[in-house]
């Protein structure tokens, strides 16, 4: 459309984070929303290639997989279970905060969020450095001999396919790792604009889609910790 | 579209929240009993339940009228068990005859 | 206002509305972002073409004597890296998708224009890792680098060209969420789902197979460089590792891939032969949601890439049955475009000149598919040139020629220039000629021995391998003329009017170029598509164009 038309639509008052090529908010919001609910399906698929892979060996080596899950620390991977959960909490007050104009829970709900990322990620440091020390990462330091199988006394793991199990640990979690850390980057950007006062009952699409990402982090993560660390914890 | 607020989404969001923590324990110390074949599956059911409580309750997906959306999560749930299933049908039927 | 006489003044429209290069370079206008990418495809296209001049050089010869064999593998392997990742997926979405999605639906612009340009940079940033990665040693493993050679084995540039294709990959995811959620939520009052052109519905079910199919082989690239930087062993039998679970997760993308190939050429052909039989499409539903039909049921059939591979011969029998499945949609398809054109009236110019190519070489292209997919056949055939001409006769002789039909039909739209329809009548001719001579001696050849991606071949061979590289020639030939004249006809070409083939679709109601904006008012639909009879014939202006 020409300028002069380009003019006289914008000078009707809507609302200024209206793009141009959408109608109304309404449009805008639904097709932001719609477009992160389609990046997540494609996060499914990115993530699943590892769970299959996961499947497939687990069924193949399942003793050795269960002697090398026996090394991880159970109630570290527990406790960051209940952090996620907790900061899930935190991100769904602060989308109901910036919907209902309450500016102080919405930063502090932003800010718990944060501590609470930051302290998933601490927590997995510790694990990583365990794995570490103790010899578990892949690569040519590797070293996982006379581990027993859960259930079978006598019988020790093969190193290799041990190695296996701990290659799609650190690609599964590190994996994750990377989408918490960029979900940090997003919550941070997300604070900037809530302290701006850009973050309103009018216009909140910003924190809503941020807040399905993380939510989504948060599922991946549900489903990683009773697949990598409960295997035959009862053997 | 969307779904607005009800008069009070929170206390719906703690209680989705106690659930998702009373799960995990549940996870935890299920683990340790002796299931036999049945650890897995039921680790993986309770993960199954939070993970639909997440989605439904925190991703705002109960109440939506967005049809699209539900959609979408089938869809990405259809596709990634045709990729677990189907490459099961070859490694599960290595060993036959 | 739509009309049939070309506007002797110059309007203000998409192309010069700004100049100078930051305003290409960070436009958000759909428009702008499908000629950076018709720009960028163009020279990949090239480069792939050079390496295939290489191959075809070589192989003029039974022995080898052009190159080293490992130069050779570096050839072939790059031919085929450079034409999927770089040419092929984008082709047709990212250009003339990118360009006419909006114009079609009667939005003015895509849901998400930045993330479109995003799309743009990415693929530039992959394109240009693969380029450094081709001029500093490059890969020899073939296009499918399977392991545990890629892995385990190989001192080529495994990982950088592995970065490159994730880039390009996301480019790829991109384009098509930016696909599916304009198409839902930015459609104009009154263009209902079975009003959209199947253009619409070829991209939809292409922009799915996009966003469910790549982040596979996104994950499986990570894992191949994981595994190849750290020795881990997923992929290695001496560790443990199965080298099938590489490729069962490589081919779930990469089959899927060839349906994001051909899919949006299918769309192209439905919109050409309605315009250019002057009727609408027979079976518009069934060729709506057969183009769904290939995108979901291409996923169920990956493992017939891997019949010799070592499979569960159950596993074959699975995949072998759904293959055939998957051969139906698209033999819906062909049915309907054939019924379309009964008691039609016909004009043979360019763009249906290919759309005829299309369907001759596409139905070539995909029963050959289905001999492959015979569990009898196939180990006699599997990893012979059967292979090779089967593949090339979909992606060249379908997708490609889709693809230069549908520059040349939407050419005026896109430049507000007519192209000379002499020379593009020649070219088609030419391309057509010098593909079935580059291919068709490509089936013999497979069927009777000689495997592919070797450069050197028993001398009985020779004939038909001089043949193919005579093709080859001329099939190059046939390319370089349209860029010759497209290029020539942004200068010296006639003006085009609004809707010079009196076309159906909501791009033909609008200026030629578009404005920036694409429409002056949004647009309310009322009528079906492909509305031929109420448009009725070519405007009497055509009969006048001519070399």
């Amino acid at each position: 459309m020409s300028d002069q038309a380009a003019a006289a639509v914008h000078a009707e008052g809507h609302n200024p984070a209206l793009l141009h090529h959408f109608a109304e908010p309404e449009q805008q919001r639904d097709a932001a929303s719609l477009g992160m609910w389609v990046f997540l399906a494609t996060e499914v698929m990115f993530f699943g290639g590892l769970f299959c892979a996961y499947l497939i060996y687990r069924l193949k080596y399942f003793g050795d997989f269960g002697a090398a899950s026996q090394t991880l620390n159970t109630a570290l991977g527990a406790t960051n279970t209940g952090v996620l959960i907790c900061s899930s909490l935190t991100v769904v007050l602060a989308v109901w905060a910036a919907q209902t104009a309450r500016r102080t829970l919405l930063i502090t709900s932003l800010i718990l969020t944060l501590i609470l990322g930051f302290a998933f990620l601490g927590i997995k440091g510790i694990e990583y450095r365990d794995k570490f020390v103790e010899h578990h990462v892949p690569g040519p330091s590797f070293s996982f001999d006379s581990e027993p199988i859960p259930g079978h006394p006598g019988q020790f793991a093969n190193p290799n396919h041990a190695q296996i199990y701990f290659a799609l640990y650190f690609v599964m979690t590190g994996l994750h790792a990377v989408h918490m850390i960029i979900g940090i980057g997003i919550f941070v950007w997300l604070l900037a604009l809530a302290w701006k006062g850009r973050l309103t009952p009018e216009y909140n699409t910003p924190v809503e889609i941020g807040g399905l990402y993380w939510h989504f982090v948060d599922i991946i993560w549900i489903y990683l910790f009773p697949l990598l660390y409960l295997i035959d914890k009862h053997k | 579209m969307s779904a607005h607020s009800t008069s009070s989404p929170l206390k719906t969001y703690f209680a989705i929240w106690a659930a998702l923590l009373v799960g995990t324990y549940v996870t935890y110390r299920v683990a340790f009993l002796d299931l036999g074949p049945f650890n897995a599956a039921v680790a993986l059911t309770i993960a199954t339940v939070k993970a639909t409580l997440v989605a439904l309750f925190f991703m705002h997906v109960w109440g939506s009228s967005d049809k699209m959306i539900k959609v979408v999560v089938i869809a990405a749930l259809f596709f990634l068990l045709l990729l677990l299933s189907l490459s099961m049908a070859d490694f599960g039927t290595r060993g036959w005859s | 206002m739509a009309t049939a006489v070309a506007q002797p003044v110059e309007r203000e429209n998409y192309l010069n509305k700004h100049y100078g290069a930051l305003s290409w370079l960070f436009t958000t206008d759909h428009k702008r972002i499908a000629l950076l990418y018709l720009g960028s495809i163009t020279f990949f296209f090239f480069i792939g073409g050079f390496f295939a001049l290489l191959i075809r050089l070589e192989l003029l010869t039974p022995v080898g004597d052009l190159v080293q064999a490992d130069t050779y593998n570096k050839l072939f392997t790059m031919h085929g890296m450079v034409m999927v990742f770089f040419f092929l997926i984008p082709s047709i979405p990212a250009v003339l998708g990118n360009f006419l999605v909006p114009l079609m639906i009667g939005a003015k612009d895509l849901a998400f224009p930045r993330v479109n340009l995003l799309s743009w940079y990415l693929y530039i940033i992959g394109g240009t890792i693969m380029l450094h990665c081709m001029l500093t040693g490059g890969v020899d493993t073939g296009w499918t680098f399977y392991t545990p050679f890629s892995t385990a084995y190989t001192n080529t540039k495994i990982v950088e060209a592995g970065i490159a294709i994730f880039i390009a990959g996301f480019s790829s995811i991109l384009t098509g969420l930016n696909f599916v959620v304009t198409i839902h939520r930015m459609r104009a009052p009154g263009m209902t789902w079975s009003r959209l052109p199947l253009f619409i519905w070829a991209h939809y079910a292409t922009s799915i197979v996009q966003l469910l199919g790549t982040p596979v082989i996104a994950i499986t690239i990570v894992l191949v460089a994981a595994e190849r930087l750290l020795h881990l062993g997923i992929f290695d039998p001496k560790l443990g590792g199965d080298p099938l679970l590489f490729q069962h997760l490589f081919w779930f993308y990469s089959h899927p891939a060839v349906y994001i190939m051909i899919l949006p050429s299918m769309g192209v052909v439905s919109e050409v032969i309605a315009c250019y039989t002057r009727k609408r499409i027979f079976g518009y539903k069934f060729v709506a949601l057969s183009s769904i039909g290939i995108a979901v049921l291409g996923f169920l059939v990956w493992a017939h890439h891997m019949f010799v591979a070592g499979i569960s011969v159950y596993a074959a029998l699975v995949f072998s049955l759904l293959s055939y499945a998957v051969g139906v949609p698209s033999a819906v398809k062909v049915f309907n475009w054939t019924a379309t054109m009964y008691k039609g009236s016909i004009h043979y110019d360019a763009p249906m000149l290919y759309a005829f190519g299309f369907l001759g070489l596409f139905t070539i292209g995909g029963l050959t598919g289905l001999i492959l997919a015979c569990l009898g056949v196939d180990p006699h055939v599997t990893d012979t040139y059967f292979v090779v001409a089967h593949f090339h006769y979909i992606m060249v002789g379908g997708a490609v020629m889709g693809y230069l039909g549908g520059m040349h039909f939407w050419w005026p739209k896109i430049s507000g220039r007519l192209y000379p329809e002499g020379w593009a009548k020649l070219a088609a001719l030419i391309v057509f000629i010098g593909f079935n001579l580059t291919f068709f001696p490509q089936f013999i050849l497979g069927y009777i021995g000689m495997p592919r991606r070797y450069y050197q071949y028993p001398g009985e061979f020779q004939v038909l391998n001089v043949l193919s590289t005579a093709g080859a020639t001329v099939l190059g030939i046939g390319y370089l003329l349209p860029m010759v004249y497209f290029l020539w006809s942004m200068r010296y070409g006639k003006p085009a009017p609004d809707n010079p083939w009196n076309a159906a679709g909501l791009e033909w109601q609008t200026q030629s170029p578009p404005t920036t904006f694409n429409f002056d008012e949004e647009p309310v639909v009322t009528w079906e598509a492909y509305n031929y009879e109420q448009l009725g014939d070519f405007p009497p202006e055509q009969e006048a164009r001519g070399v």
